[in-house]
């Protein structure tokens, strides 16, 4: 764990500058869009999930996307990431459409997510976890997983930065323990550490606080804003109004499935739109419930 | 019979051809569901393609055995690309149901008469592989221990096909310890622990799922081609289901997602069915089974082997070898 701290510290200035002049309105554009979503629907029987008429998120930020339970954040990632299908509508990432794209596709392209529920590989070990992430592996090829000779190199190496993630995770001690024997807070801060592996260009969180401790939500925290400044692009759902407004350099709300406002944590704390809609329940909605449904 | 003469003869088929041949199955089903996850309920049905594959190419071709087996690994392959590509993309149960009734529709063409001019119909094949035999380096002669009451003996016949279908055995739990201690393996058992988390991770599931799912009932066409060899007839009559839930018992017996699991499964449950068998017939000789004759014998002593792995998944549901803790590790 590097001993900086980034609890309470303010976005690097970077982050700030490359949103400065986006007007702060439902679709605006960004000067260098990581991720790009024009006109994207996705229904259920009668139900309109999501019908986003135009998102950027802007690379090298923190991006928030907020919205009470049921509006649609779980189902736009899953769209966008490539783990469920739009009706209509594009996206693409880093200038490259991902129409058509299924979800392995995705997350090679650098576009990596998690999931509202954790996904922890429970019967393999912290270390199988964060090496299965690992990209490009000639061991994982049916035929290359009879020359270990050929592999094993790439395995090591693989071992070397895993191992570095998971202490800076905090997990280095539980390596050789199967992930199923990790508390709750631990399996979230593993799926990010997986995520991280796989040298994500950006990171898609669905919810990575939901019930973790008040203290691993402090580490989380940290690691997210840490990930920010190393040039990783992040975008996540959260709940709690005190974290969002602390780490975020740009807010998006989405509200039945549509993007009602989007601007900084100033912008947004005095958008009555968003009062109405969604800070006006907030206090029915304490943020590390409601995570029983989605994926 | 006596108490030792049941356990010689417990062991005698413990260690016999049909063992061996149940083992090589159970293999590839630890391949499918030990390690991927995927829920194969027609094993038996790669059993079916693999002896027939041998028994068409030898008896109804008379070509070679090499190539006999050659067929029966392309037919697996063949059925297993059948089943995948319509269901490994879908929910888990797709692949059961489809397993479960493509084996047995698979076993009803086989002995139609349409395929009777290949496949001998209701009558199956015979003299199957006689290359096999004419290659057997054993003197012919009695082979084994010979101490009275505990006799277990081979014929140089026997002696050749256990030789031959525990080497093949050999080589498949070599090549299943290999496969599933490499990084190939790693992806597999997440597939098996959640494919959106490994989809995720950019991983093609669907490909390694079909990737498992071939070898898996390569395995199986083995097994099946060995079954060929040793009876050297093929009758559409064994390959009823049951032979695939036997196969899975073996497997939960010994210890899924364990290299050694479905050896030690069918090693475990022929010797057990043999002695239950024995000792059931002690008992009827005995006349301490009143009401209960021959055939009916059979059927309880499937009744005692039921009860016996409902005791084990109660209290040992990780089989003979399994790891308790990653076993129960979702039991709250
Ligand atoms: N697979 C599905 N089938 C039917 N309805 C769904 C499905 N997934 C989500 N929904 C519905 O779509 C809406 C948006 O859900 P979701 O994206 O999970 O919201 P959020 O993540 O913002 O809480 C909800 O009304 C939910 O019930
Ligand atoms: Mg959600």
């Amino acid at each position: 764990m590097s001993s900086e701290s980034m609890a309470g510290r303010m976005p690097a200035p970077e982050s700030h500058d490359r949103l400065s002049g986006v007007s702060p309105v439902p679709g605006a554009a960004k000067p260098d869009p990581v991720l790009r979503a024009s006109g994207v629907r996705r229904s259920f029987g009668g139900l309109t999930a999501v019908d986003v008429e135009h998102l950027e998120v802007q690379r090298g930020t923190i991006t928030a996307l907020i919205g009470p339970n049921g509006a649609g954040k779980s189902t736009l990632f899953n769209v966008l990431t490539g783990f469920d299908r739009m009706d209509s509508g594009v996206s693409a990432f880093q200038g490259r459409s991902l129409r058509g794209l299924s979800g392995h596709r995705v997350a090679r392209r650098g576009l990596v997510r998690t999931f509202q529920l954790t996904k922890a590989l429970t019967r393999l070990t912290v270390m199988e976890n964060m090496l299965l992430a690992a990209r490009g592996q000639t061991g994982e090829r049916m035929v290359g997983a009879f020359a270990p000779w050929i592999w094993r190199g790439q395995e090591a190496a693989n071992r070397e930065r895993a191992e570095a993630l998971l202490e800076r995770f905090r997990l280095a001690h539980m390596r050789d323990e199967i992930a199923g024997s990790l508390s709750g807070g631990q399996r979230k801060l593993l799926e990010m550490a997986r995520a991280l592996m796989s040298e994500p260009t950006m990171i898609m969180l669905d919810e990575p606080m939901a019930g973790v401790n008040p203290v691993l939500v402090q580490s989380l925290l940290e690691h997210i804003t840490s990930l920010r400044d190393e040039g990783v692009s992040v975008l996540f759902v959260e709940h709690d109004m005190d974290v969002i407004m602390g780490i975020s350099d740009w807010i998006v709300v989405l509200a039945e499935g549509r993007v009602i406002a989007e601007g900084r944590p100033d912008d947004i704390r005095s958008n009555q739109q968003v009062i109405d809609a969604y800070l006006g329940t907030q206090h029915d909605e304490p943020g590390a419930g409601g995570a029983e449904e989605g994926r | 019979m006596d108490f030792i003469q049941i356990l010689a003869e417990a062991t005698r088929t413990a260690i016999g051809p049909i063992a061996a041949i149940y083992a090589l199955a159970a293999i590839g089903l630890n391949l499918h569901f030990g390690y991927t996850g995927l829920l194969n309920f027609g094993q038996v049905g790669f059993m079916l393609v693999g002896a027939y594959g041998v028994a068409v190419t030898t008896s109804t071709y008379e070509l070679p055995l090499l190539l006999g087996v050659l067929v029966s690994i392309g037919c697996a392959f063949v059925l297993a690309l059948l089943l995948g590509l319509p269901t490994l993309r879908l929910r888990a149960d797709y692949l059961a149901i489809s397993t479960i009734a493509v084996a047995e529709v698979g076993r009803l063409i086989y002995r139609s008469t349409v395929a009777q001019d290949i496949t001998g119909g209701v009558y199956g094949l015979q003299q199957v592989a006689g290359d096999f035999y004419a290659w057997n380096p054993f003197p012919s002669g009695s082979y084994g221990i010979d101490a009275g009451a505990f006799s277990i003996t081979f014929s140089a016949r026997d002696v050749w096909v256990m030789t031959v279908a525990w080497a093949v055995v050999l080589l498949a739990s070599l090549a299943m310890y290999v496969l599933t201690h490499s990084p190939w393996g790693r992806v597999i058992k997440g597939i098996r622990e959640d494919e959106d988390a490994v989809r995720a991770l950019g991983k093609n599931v669907f490909a390694y799922k079909m990737q498992s799912l071939v070898l898996g009932g390569v395995f199986g066409a083995l097994a099946g081609a060995l079954m060929a060899i040793n009876q050297q007839t093929v009758h559409p009559d064994a390959f009823m289901p049951q032979v695939t839930f036997y196969l899975w018992a073996m497997l939960l017996l010994g210890g899924a997602g364990r290299t050694l699991g479905p050896v030690i499964g069918a090693i475990g449950m022929w010797f057990l069915l043999t002695m239950f068998d024995g000792l059931l017939r002690d008992v009827s000789a005995m006349g301490l089974l009143p009401g209960i004759a021959g055939g009916e014998l059979g059927a309880l002593r499937h009744a005692v082997v039921g009860l016996a792995l409902v005791l084990l998944i109660v209290y040992r549901p990780q089989g003979l070898i399994g790891n308790r803790k990653e076993m129960l590790v979702n039991v709250k």
